[in-house]
């Protein structure tokens, strides 16, 4: 048996896991990982930080449903990668996060560059190793991916210290994982989803609920096949968007804070809500005693946390999004659904009736309208675009203009709603998908946060577009001060902003400005064709505000709508 | 209704894995009571036995998170179930000459044992269940506890009895 290094035992891990890019920066305790790395033919994405390489890995897995992987240094390099490793959890998106360590022996002396990474990240990874014998090393990984890309997907974390890289031991393949402490449910309870099969038989107002978990398990065609074949309109989360198609005569809209009124109304009369891949996060439940008052309500998610947690459900069912939903469409295929009633059809018709009082709305005069960008964003790329955003009322624009008919075509932070997401994000789902037209929407804040991976772009020939919605504020804190706070603008206006156009040509991309409605279309026409990284620096209204808002605490059928 | 739980957490016999029961309860705002772990008969496998307390919906999570930790093999809420549980207290009271034969006979009823013994004081050891412990803390009480050491409960499923 062939002796290897801890380096090049996980490179060949990496290998065997099928991965072929990871995202990283270098440093002392990982130079040897890195010596090895470029003698392989794996991808490495040189990032200019490490926050925006575990953006970029994430990015990366949501576009391509894979795992991604990022490698850093120990002690900043680690701490760097903390806010990504969150976002990535609070929306379960798997990736695997190497980081190095001080060696062995000076762990726990305040060695140059240490940091306890395991210990500060036990509460937003999945899970989490310190290698401590290069043995292991072989069999950490696997089961790092394996825990990863299961269950509820998520991330995890390897520390391994510089001595357990250089380290040799005789390598040999793992064998298939198998821990007694960890066997998620995929095959939902036949009993459950019979009743769920009843409970549709007698709705009357029945409505789906689609959530991040659709998208994560690629149950999309089984969603469509449910509401389709039943007549059932669809919401989703933020998360949930692209579970459905946004063009499908069924879709209702995102629901919950800035959901569409008729959404946010569907949810407040329905006599059954199918809720799938959901945790009914405080965003979209509004005052949860007053969330969905009069339906029965079924969910089914792989995570048994996310069930009774914040709502009580009258059927819960464990198991994988997909193959629930397919067992289900089974099951209703089997059954005599009795005839389409005529409540149903007005159910559908009164929701049709709210989208033609109560569309989402706004007024194109002579400035420019951060709404009207994205409309005219989704015409050009025909909804085919891969659109990550920043936080901020860019991201709710970008979620309520722009529809989205697949998983992984729209990537967004939204459990930590983290700002300097979307750019770091495009690239790497850019690197995931290259033959994809990219476009980070961005607001003019957000993108100050981690911009220095235009950068990265340029130098990877990563075409990356962001379309800056220019408002000169921190707009969603300003609108939250507009509508709460009796106009205090307090910090949230800047009085001085980089010229974005000017910060693009620096970085070797390409920069184009839009001042007037009627420059819109040529611009983004002029960056849609560019084959170059562009910053397209739309300049909007700068006190326009995002509707519906349901203020926090509210029901969520007691909506602002101007 | 707020109740008191007692939990049993079997889990991987890894470093670390106390601190991740620890930091989902700290971080979630649970509450532990008392806590006690060791290794079991396998070496690989540790038992934690928590007392914590909580509605039927904050347990239901309690539990649904705990096991949802990588290295929790298994999680039993012995509460209304049929179990024994047991709690090793040392506890330090003043004996002065006119309460020693007090206190002696009270130790008695409650098979402890006197394990140390000062001009001025006695250290009893006492074991029991929650309910003993209380009883003999409230009669040891008036003559002065000056310290007392508890290692938290542990506990187990009695055995199913044979039906009559
Ligand atoms: C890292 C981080 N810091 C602070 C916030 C709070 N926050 C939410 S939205 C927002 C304003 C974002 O401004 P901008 O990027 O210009 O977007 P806009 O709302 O104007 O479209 C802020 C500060 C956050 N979400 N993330
Ligand atoms: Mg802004």
């Amino acid at each position: 048996m062939s002796k290897l290094t801890g380096a090049q035992i996980l490179l060949r891990m990496l290998k065997e896991e099928g991965v072929d890019t990871i995202f990283g920066y270098p440093g002392g305790v990982v130079l040897d990982i890195y010596d090895e790395l470029a003698r392989t033919d794996l991808k490495h994405i040189l990032v200019r930080h490490e926050q925006g390489a575990v953006h970029a890995t994430d990015g990366y897995a949501r576009a391509t449903g894979k795992v991604g992987v990022c490698l850093v240094t120990s002690g900043p390099g680690a701490t760097n990668t903390v806010t990504g490793i969150a976002t990535a959890n609070m929306d379960s998106i798997p990736i695997v996060v190497i980081t190095g360590q001080v060696p062995t022996k000076l762990i726990g002396n305040d060695a140059f560059q240490e940091v306890d990474i395991v210990g500060i990240t036990r509460p937003c990874t999945k899970h989490n190793y310190l290698v401590k014998d290069v043995k292991n090393l072989a069999k950490t990984i696997k089961e790092a991916f394996h825990i990863a890309r299961s269950g509820r997907p998520g991330p995890v974390l390897i520390d391994l210290p510089k001595d357990i890289s250089i380290a040799k031991t005789s390598f040999k393949l793992p064998d298939d994982i198998e821990l007694r402490s960890y066997n998620p449910t995929y095959v939902p309870n036949r009993k459950q989803l019979q009743k769920v099969v009843d409970l549709i038989k007698k709705a009357k107002k029945p409505l789906i609920f689609s959530g991040g978990g659709v998208n994560l398990s690629r149950a999309h065609q089984e969603l469509t096949e449910l509401a389709q074949k039943n007549k059932i309109p669809v919401t989703s989360t933020l998360m949930g968007l692209g579970g459905f198609s946004g063009m499908d005569p069924l879709w209702l809209g995102m629901l919950g804070m800035h959901g569409t009124y008729r959404a946010n109304m569907s949810v407040s009369e329905c006599d059954l809500m199918i809720a799938v891949g959901v945790r009914f996060d405080d965003r979209v439940t509004g005052k949860t005693d007053e969330f969905a008052p009069y339906a029965k309500i079924v969910q089914i998610d792989i995570d048994p946390t996310s069930i009774q947690k914040n709502i009580q459900v009258q059927v819960p069912v464990v198991g994988d999004c997909k193959i629930s939903l397919e067992l289900l469409n089974q099951m209703i295929a089997q059954e005599d659904m009795g005839k389409f009633k005529p409540e149903h059809k007005q159910w559908l018709d009164r929701i049709d009736n709210w989208r033609k009082t109560t569309p989402l709305a706004y007024d194109q005069k002579d400035v420019i309208k951060p709404q009207y960008v994205i409309e005219k964003l989704f015409e050009l790329t025909k909804g085919e675009a891969i659109i990550t955003t920043e936080v901020g009322q860019n991201q709710m624009w970008a979620a309520q203009y722009y529809h989205f008919t697949e998983p992984g075509r729209f990537i967004s932070s939204g459990g930590l709603g983290t700002m300097g997401f979307g750019l770091p994000a495009a690239v790497g789902a850019q690197v995931g998908a290259p033959d994809k037209i990219v476009v980070d929407i961005a607001g003019d804040g957000s993108i100050q946060m981690n911009i220095q991976e235009m950068a990265t772009a340029v130098q990877y020939n990563l075409p990356v577009k962001v379309v800056i919605l220019n408002n000169g504020f921190l707009g969603m804190v300003r609108q939250w001060q507009q509508l709460f706070y009796n106009r205090c603008y307090s910090s949230t206006k800047f009085q001085h902003t980089p010229d974005f156009v000017k910060l693009a040509e620096a970085y070797g991309a390409v920069g184009l400005r839009a001042t007037k409605p009627e420059e819109v279309e040529k611009v983004l026409k002029e960056g849609l064709a560019c084959n170059k990284a562009v910053i397209m620096d739309f300049v909007v209204e700068p006190e326009e505000c995002v509707y519906p808002m349901v203020p926090a605490g509210a029901p969520i059928s007691k909506m602002l709508l101007v | 209704m707020t109740k008191k739980h007692i939990l049993s957490i079997l889990v991987d016999n890894e470093p670390g894995v106390l601190s991740r029961i620890a930091g989902l309860f700290s971080g979630r705002g649970y509450n532990i009571e008392s806590l006690c772990v060791a290794e079991t008969n396998e070496p690989l496998v540790s038992r934690i036995t928590m007392v914590t307390k909580g509605d039927t919906a904050i347990l239901e999570q309690i539990k649904k998170q705990v096991n949802k930790i990588i290295n929790v093999i298994k999680v039993a809420d012995l509460t209304d179930q049929d179990f024994v549980e047991r709690e090793l207290v040392l506890l330090k009271v003043s004996a002065k000459p006119e309460n020693r034969a007090e206190i002696l006979r009270i130790t008695d009823i409650f098979r402890g044992q006197i394990v140390d013994v000062g001009q001025e004081h006695f250290t009893i050891n006492i074991t029991g269940d929650a309910e003993k412990i209380t009883a003999i803390l409230t009669l040891l009480k008036p003559f002065g506890i000056r310290e007392i050491a508890r290692t938290g409960s542990i506990a187990m499923f009695r055995e199913n009895k044979p039906k009559s």
